[in-house]
């Protein structure tokens, strides 16, 4: 990884966790409501990841704030969509849970567990049908490995062969349930090796996330068929702002915090980069501006319209050709 | 042309004037589809477009929803309403929503397709009727194909348009013969008076209109009244415009649905003729449907759950003259 790369990826990490911390302040605040899933911990899986399979189609699941920013969504439009303003990607109508934008070929803020793994199969067909070879990555958490569209779709894509990159975020938890009392074995990647090849990463060091996810994009890209990859994380706060997360030790939570990404990402870049403190400080200040001016933004946008409502059920204008 | 053929006409013509169309679903490939619906398709088209499944409702619909958003236009094959059940997620929480959530940037241009309802002897577990479900979700166009010509032009109509769309059969009609007239230009949402009349309007969709359609001699000898029979072919959006011009005319409503009656659609029919309608009412509307009891497999018993032209001719006269009609 260059320089710049490296850098850059540790520069949206941060960008990342200002973000969602500012997110929480705006929560107990009442400015944003609903539900709210932080990314904080998990930041170097999702920039990373989403870095790696920079063209392609992604789609992901309600905790996906990070992710979206990272695709190149506007932080002021994200948190605008937090706030339920008309100026949000979705206009206010989606929420924290429901970030789409398709000119980024990213596809959600999905909130049905497992919901989005079908969708991605449809679109790696479509993308296989029209010739495209990117390929489309999806992101589920271990908890949607127990559902029956996983299996489904497992299933298909390993019999049709697809360009599909299953992507299991495995922070432990399913919701607040120790995932290995809902699963028979810790690695969810287990289910898939009847019918792909699988790898795992440790999803807390950015860099191997980063390369894990080339490789696999390679992978799919050859006409291989699909393959799953398992990312090894944790989330330092509940499954979303209504969890205390009393289900969790302090011990443990130290355990996942030794082993912090950007602390790691910020070790990286001064021993093999020779970067200094005022240059990573530099980039945290111009993080925090971004996140301040998303958030200034966000709270001076407009309210939707009341008409707004009716808006987009159909498709009011698309002739039927 | 056989009904299971306009089908098959429709999904053909639009699958050559448009590469982007695919077929999915259980059986639809080299099969032909459960109800000869796709048949010979994959001669024509290959196994690319004509996509054999698993028997993994939930995921049929979901691969069409993700193959929409990526610029295909799918049309999924569900083999029975029952069935369907197992993809309700992906109907209402994804193919209905994703639009909306996404203030319009992501667009669907999906059908999905199933027969419902009781065909002879299937049981509880193949012989429902859903359509109450599905249009008490916003972000779905519910069609119902009773009419071998307007199945042909609504099917075609829905897999070029670019909303989603949920494509109702009956398992009775795929061999139901009718004149197909390809250079027609139908409205898919405009409901199709059957028969004109000005005493009575009964509304129906589906196989009742056939019903229907058998009781009338009788009822207006009966009555000695005249009954306008109107099939609804859009669920939703209701063409509510051909039912006021009738309602105006003839004073009084029937609904007639094969669905169980509690819960049913056509208490939204009857539901908007008392809100809308009251003062061109001369008489309280009448609902007839399905006995409220799972369908029965015996054949005696499962006619007695559901209108049949004998009970439908039965429960009309009977409130015809309770009503003074």
């Amino acid at each position: 990884m260059n320089k710049l790369l490296a850098e850059e990826i540790y520069y949206e990490m941060v960008l990342g966790r200002l973000f969602e911390l500012a997110a929480k302040e705006h929560y107990m605040a009442g400015d944003i409501a609903g539900f709210l899933h932080l990314d904080i911990g998990q930041e170097g899986f999702s920039v990373a990841a989403m870095k790696a399979f920079e063209k392609g189609d992604v789609f992901t699941t309600y905790r996906e704030h990070v992710m979206a920013i990272a695709r190149g969504m506007d932080p002021k439009a994200v948190m605008a969509e937090l706030f339920g303003k008309a100026t949000g990607v979705s206009r206010g109508r989606g929420g924290s849970m429901h970030l789409f934008d398709p000119s980024h070929f990213f596809y959600g803020g999905d909130a049905i567990v497992g919901g989005q793994i079908p969708n991605a199969v449809g679109c790696a067909y479509a993308r296989k049908y029209q010739g495209r070879d990117d390929g489309v990555m999806v992101i589920f958490g271990d908890g949607a490995t127990n559902g029956g569209a996983f299996f489904e779709s497992l299933n298909i894509a390993s019999t049709q062969k697809l360009p599909l990159l299953f992507v299991c975020e495995n922070n432990g938890y399913a919701i607040g349930t120790k995932i290995t009392r809902v699963a028979p074995f810790e690695k969810q990647a287990k289910k898939a090796e009847p019918y792909m090849v699988t790898m795992e990463v440790d999803g807390m060091d950015a860099i191997a996330v980063y390369e894990a996810v080339r490789e696999a994009q390679h992978l799919i890209q050859s006409g291989h068929g699909p393959v799953f990859l398992e990312a090894m994380t944790c989330r330092y706060e509940g499954h979303s702002m209504s969890d205390p997360a009393t289900y969790r030790s302090k011990e443990e939570l130290a355990i996942c915090k030794a082993k912090d990404p950007i602390e790691r990402m910020e070790k990286v870049l001064t021993t093999t980069y020779g970067m200094g403190t005022e240059q990573l400080e530099a980039l945290k200040a111009r993080a925090q501006q971004t996140v301040d001016d998303a958030v200034a933004f966000a709270d001076a946008s407009a309210e939707p319209e009341l008409k707004e409502l009716f808006e987009d059920i159909f498709c009011k204008g698309c002739a039927n050709v | 042309m056989l009904y299971r053929e306009a089908l098959n006409r429709a999904i053909d013509e639009a699958m050559s004037v448009d590469e982007t169309v695919v077929v999915l679903g259980e059986d639809v490939g080299l099969y032909g589809g459960s109800y000869r619906v796709t048949e010979g398709l994959v001669a024509k088209y290959g196994e690319e477009r004509l996509i054999d499944t698993p028997i993994a409702e939930l995921s049929i619909v979901g691969n069409a929803v993700g193959m929409a958003m990526a610029g295909l236009r799918p049309v999924a094959e569900i083999m029975t309403a029952n069935f369907a059940l197992l993809a309700f997620d992906q109907i209402i929480n994804h193919m209905a929503k994703y639009r909306y959530m996404s203030a319009g940037k992501i667009t669907l241009p999906m059908v999905v397709r199933f027969p419902q309802g009781v065909s002879r002897q299937l049981a509880a577990q193949h012989s429902e009727s859903y359509e109450q479900m599905l249009c008490a979700v916003p972000g779905l166009i519910v069609l119902a194909a009773g009419d071998v010509n307007y199945a042909y032009h609504a099917l075609k109509y829905a897999i070029l348009s670019d909303d989603p769309v949920v494509f109702i059969e009956h398992e009775l009609l795929y061999n139901k013969k009718g004149e197909v007239d390809p250079s027609e230009s139908l409205d898919p949402f405009k409901a199709r008076v059957v028969k004109e009349g000005k005493d009575v309007t009964i509304v129906s969709y589906l196989k009742m209109v056939d019903d229907v359609m058998e009781a009338v001699p009788e009822i207006e000898k009966k009555l000695g009244k005249s009954c306008e029979v109107i099939d609804l072919c859009s669920l939703n959006p209701v063409d509510f415009r051909t039912l006021e011009a009738s309602l105006k005319k003839t004073g009084a409503i029937v609904i007639v649905e094969e669905d169980h009656k509690t819960g049913s659609y056509g208490a939204q029919i009857v539901s908007w003729a008392a809100e809308e309608m009251f003062y061109s009412l001369d008489a309280a509307p009448l609902r007839i449907a399905a006995e409220d009891v799972p369908v029965p497999y015996n054949r005696t018993l499962e006619l007695a759950s559901i209108p049949t032209p004998g009970t439908i001719t039965e429960r009309i006269v009977e409130w015809g003259e309770k009503n003074g009609l």
